[in-house]
């Protein structure tokens, strides 16, 4: 019994001096197993973000934007691969991952859940999802758990690459001609509020938000990041020319940031709990790429083997 | 349906450029050394990280225990006298 306490003190304080704890150390069950669950919901998140966007990769509309778009799609791929890596650490088995996402037993995040109706939604997608993407990821960088930091320095390194790619692919339409203009208008009032949504349900909603926080495996509260991407975004609409769908949206000169209009919790619920657009497509084809995969696998298997034979 | 072919855990280190140690960077599953060190290429070296990767499997690595942490380092820890500043040399002493 000493020695649990004694364990537990060391894990505290190590936390507590801003230290990071490594596979090996003791950690506390509770810990454990948020750190599994944290880490493989945004391994399985970046593996069915490669969708959305990977459904424009054939009809990008020249080969600089096909190059681009392949890039980042095989960088959403290794984001994933990062993840898994860093989750497999805790003891958690890959092949297990992969059947508690292509079974659905685990969630993903719910943006992903959205189409990608016009070639205009890449672009959006770079600017607002990843914009946002960051905006949660920077401070994770600073995440108590070492091999989830790690990865997260080096997924952040990258993503830059990709919101600035999205932005600079809306200029370019902002530049050409009115229906150009209106797919980017469209594109940014679809996604501007599933974007909201990433950050989390609100803080007096977000239950284990004190106790991620006391461990640092979270630094600030859903509502805190949501406000800095609102104050982030809004002059880049500005730049960009579009409008971004909240009436409420106004700068507030006491505060210091820009107030904005509720979110669609309900929505939100609906779309995690498995009723979004397209959840059911995202799951049956990662399922059935999975399927198809099986002989390269099962021949790789075999190559292997016969290697290890001579 | 199968899902797991089996594939062993390997590790991964990268040479970031000549005159550097190469340095761990993460692991992956492969199903042999050869397509390790392809698939380590392909993850972790896509914007020219590297010069040169080390692969080796995650269950031939013997490391020290977390839990021997203390004792196990202790004997470096009261010898102060192996680090430059346990001796006082006057100031206008040169090139020391």
């Amino acid at each position: 019994m000493t020695a649990t306490t004694d364990l537990e003190a060391d894990f505290e304080a190590t936390v507590a001096a801003d230290k990071r704890i490594e596979p090996r150390d003791w950690m506390p069950e509770g810990y454990r197993k948020t750190m599994i669950r944290q880490i493989s919901q945004h391994a399985h998140s970046e593996i069915i973000g490669m969708q959305p966007e990977g459904n424009w990769i054939s009809r990008a509309p020249s080969l600089r934007r096909k190059a681009i778009l392949l890039a980042k799609v095989q960088d959403e791929a290794g984001h994933g691969l990062y993840l898994y890596s860093a989750a497999e650490t805790l003891g958690v088995d890959r092949a297990d991952l992969t059947m508690r996402l292509i079974t659905g037993a685990q969630k993903y995040s719910s943006i992903f859940n959205y189409p990608t109706l016009t070639f205009a939604d890449v672009g959006v997608i770079g600017w607002l999802v990843d914009g946002a993407a960051i905006c949660n990821q920077v401070p994770l960088c600073r995440s108590s758990y070492g091999p989830y930091a790690r990865a997260m320095v080096r997924i952040c390194k990258e993503e830059s690459f990709h919101q600035r790619q999205g932005y600079e692919l809306l200029l370019t339409m902002m530049r050409g001609t009115a229906a150009q203009r209106e797919m980017v208008q469209d594109a940014t009032n679809r996604f501007w509020w599933p974007s909201l949504m990433m950050f989390g349900p609100p803080d007096t909603d977000s239950p284990n938000t004190a106790q991620s926080m006391r461990w640092r495996v979270k630094r600030h509260t859903n509502d805190e990041l949501r406000q800095r991407f609102v104050d982030m975004t809004v002059p880049q609409a500005e730049m960009l020319g579009v409008t971004l769908p909240d009436p409420d949206l106004r700068w507030n000169a006491e505060r210091g940031a820009y107030d904005f209009g509720d979110v669609d919790w309900a929505e939100f619920k609906r779309v995690v709990g498995g009723d979004g657009p397209c959840n059911e497509q995202r799951i049956a084809n990662r399922r059935r790429a999975h399927e198809r995969g099986a002989w390269v696998r099962e021949a790789a298997t075999a190559h292997a083997a016969k290697g290890n034979s001579r | 349906m199968t899902v797991d072919a089996g594939w062993p855990l390997y590790e991964v280190f990268v040479r970031s450029k000549r005159g550097l140690n190469h340095v761990h960077v993460g692991s992956l599953h492969a199903a042999d050394e050869q397509m390790a060190l392809l698939n380590g290429r392909d993850l972790y070296t896509r914007r020219n990280e590297g010069v040169s990767i080390w692969v080796v499997r995650s269950d031939a690595i013997t490391a020290s225990s977390p839990d021997e942490k203390d004792s196990f380092f202790a004997p470096s820890g009261d010898k102060v006298y192996r680090h430059p500043t346990f001796y006082t040399i006057p100031d206008d002493v040169p090139h020391m």
